[in-house]
């Protein structure tokens, strides 16, 4: 039953039916969502999944099982495919007429690209922050309450305004002016304003492409804090390509080389310290890339 | 050892001042047209308002330039352009603004290909065209269900309203394409549906572009002429709120038709008839500018600050 939320059945559900509550209606089984602490219970899994752009291949039979509640570094070279790997999971890849995919991904077992599955409904599932900051021109109250609307959670949608704007570490900074524009904030207060939009709605998964390099070094350092604690409700899976960024945030990376290929993917320690393969040690070390 | 010879040439130097007042002298030519066109009216408008007053002008019901009782009545003529406004914006603004959003949200670029084109030539038709259009196709198929007029308001409206879908749709679409692409990415990510992100990202955020579309497209529909001459009839009318459909079934006079009656008709001389002519098209142009005004204001105003 755990896959139906994502079928084309939901397609009607847009405005005005509200969705199932969280909790209830799960792509998580009910015994693992009550669980707060990190589990090592595979969420997403790629099985020998390949990304072309018309006749070029972005993504290389890539095989990867990223665990739930965790934060996932996905780092590479510029062109390895690591962005068009997070655009995968949450189908926006879809948007882009060339793109073509083979292979499976798996959310919670079922495959995204099914022929049942609605990627709006999937998207529903999944928040996505993006490279730079891309608030709606609208106030800060409507930003945050945007998905909420698009997905009919239209109950205390004030309070889930200020919840989630308050994971988002935002709240202290804006309280008291959410009818002023998003765009009035700064570059990192928008930043964590897209954050706290993402994460509204309650999705299961967060994905995160290259959430910080337009940003300063203080306002980075605070987006880092978040996501670490954004890790205890919800699985991150964050492109970046800071090494240092990934190795101080993350649990598990993946590294993406030249070619779309996943190279190596193991726990964060593991991959910066002794990684199994040269060309990853290389990269890491600054040889190349 | 010499130094480089850096220095004036005379013809070059020539030249480029030739051109500069080449350059500024077709500049000042649409200015100066402009002032002219103004001065006209207003000098003969005078003229006029010293033999009618302004309040008969502006408050009359009456307008009987040449038959007697002679009457001088602006009001009918302006009921004659609401109509047409109210009308062809009824056709022009629902349809302008979803082609707009099919084009910029929906088509295929190989779809889009075919109908800006498209919409482009329907631009281009000229409008004497239009207006015999709508006088022997439309009001005879109007004729059929409803109790019209050979000359009537309604055809005309429509007929103008088409004319100025291009204008609507090609002018919001362009605001619509300017809308950045991670907006829509943003809405997408949250789960939208592309209709949601079509209403509530770049409608929105595209709004002073569509609302200048409109204005600008409802400025046409004051002007224009031709269509109305051939297909609204020469009756000036006086809009009756109790029976707003009438306005729409029997021939009605906007102002420009009203020009053009003057202006081609058997009136001899410099009367108070023919002065009249200018009195109107004073009307007329203060109207279309204050429309622009506002879609300027509107414009610059409303503009969305995407960084």
């Amino acid at each position: 039953m755990t896959n139906e939320q994502m079928t084309s059945s939901e397609t009607e559900s847009t405005d005005d039916q509200p969705a199932p509550t969280p909790g209830t209606d799960g792509l998580v089984d009910s015994a693992d969502a009550g669980a707060e602490t990190a589990t090592d219970r595979t969420l997403l899994e790629a099985r020998d999944l390949d990304v072309y752009y018309g006749e070029e291949q972005a993504l290389d039979s890539v095989d990867i099982e990223i665990p739930e509640k965790q934060v996932t570094a996905v780092i590479g070279p510029s062109g390895c495919g690591k962005s068009t790997f997070l655009r995968c999971i949450n189908r926006m890849n879809d948007l882009v007429d060339a793109a073509h995919v083979e292979g499976e991904l798996l959310f919670d077992g079922k495959n995204v690209y099914d022929d049942d599955v609605d990627p709006v409904a999937l998207r529903r599932k999944i928040g996505m922050v993006f490279q730079s900051p891309n608030p709606f021109p609208k106030s800060i109250r409507d930003n945050v309450a945007y998905g909420l609307k698009v997905q009919g959670k239209d109950e205390n949608v004030d309070e889930k305004v200020r919840t989630a704007l308050e994971r988002a570490a935002l709240l202290e900074e804006v309280d008291g002016q959410l009818d002023s524009s998003g765009l009035d904030l700064s570059g990192g207060q928008q930043q964590r304003l897209c954050i706290a939009r993402a994460i509204a709605p309650d999705p299961d998964v967060i994905l995160m492409d290259e959430p910080a390099s337009a940003l300063d070094p203080v306002a980075t350092s605070k987006i880092e804090d978040l996501i670490e604690d954004l890790a205890e409700e919800y699985t991150v899976v964050i492109v970046t390509h800071n090494m240092q960024q990934a190795a101080r945030i993350s649990d598990k990376t993946a590294v993406f080389l030249t070619g779309g290929e996943l190279v190596e993917f193991d726990d964060t320690e593991k991959i910066f310290e002794n990684p199994e393969h040269d060309r990853v040690e290389d990269y890491i070390t600054g040889k190349f890339g | 050892m010499s130094q480089p010879d850096f220095s004036h040439d005379a013809s070059r130097t020539a030249r480029g001042t030739a051109f500069r007042y080449l350059f500024m002298l077709c500049a000042l030519l649409s200015i100066l047209t402009t002032v002219a066109i103004i001065l006209t009216l207003l000098i003969d408008a005078v003229d006029f308002f010293a033999q009618v007053s302004l309040v008969e002008f502006l408050t009359g019901t009456r307008w009987s330039p040449t038959n007697e009782p002679i009457a001088f009545g602006v009001l009918p003529l302006i009921s004659g352009t609401l109509v047409i406004t109210v009308g062809s914006a009824m056709v022009a603004l629902p349809i302008g603004l979803l082609t707009a959003i099919y084009l910029s949200e929906y088509a295929t670029d190989r779809q889009r290909s075919y109908l800006k084109p498209a919409l482009e030539v329907l631009a281009g038709v000229p409008t004497v065209v239009y207006g015999y259009f709508a006088l022997v196709y439309i009001t005879p198929a109007l004729d059929t269900i409803l109790p019209l007029s050979t000359f009537n308001g309604l055809s005309a409206s429509i007929m103008v309203g088409i004319m100025i879908i291009p204008m609507v749709s090609s002018i919001s679409e362009d605001a619509m394409s300017a809308v950045p692409d991670s907006l829509r990415q943003a809405s997408y990510g949250l789960g939208a549906t592309k209709f949601t992100v079509s209403t509530s990202v770049v409608v929105p955020a595209a709004l002073s572009g569509i609302f200048s579309s409109f204005i600008l497209a409802l400025s046409r529909a004051i002007g224009e002429t031709m269509i109305v001459a051939i297909a609204a009839g020469q009756t000036p009318r006086m809009v009756d709120l109790t029976d707003p459909a009438g306005m729409f079934l029997n021939s009605i006079q906007p102002m420009t038709s009203a020009m053009v009656q003057i202006g081609t008709g058997d009136i001899v001389g410099q009367g108070e008839a023919y002065k009249s002519l200018f009195a109107v098209g004073l009307t007329l142009f203060v109207i279309t500018f204050v429309m622009n005004l506002i879609s300027e204001f509107v414009a610059s105003r409303y503009r969305e600050v995407y960084r």
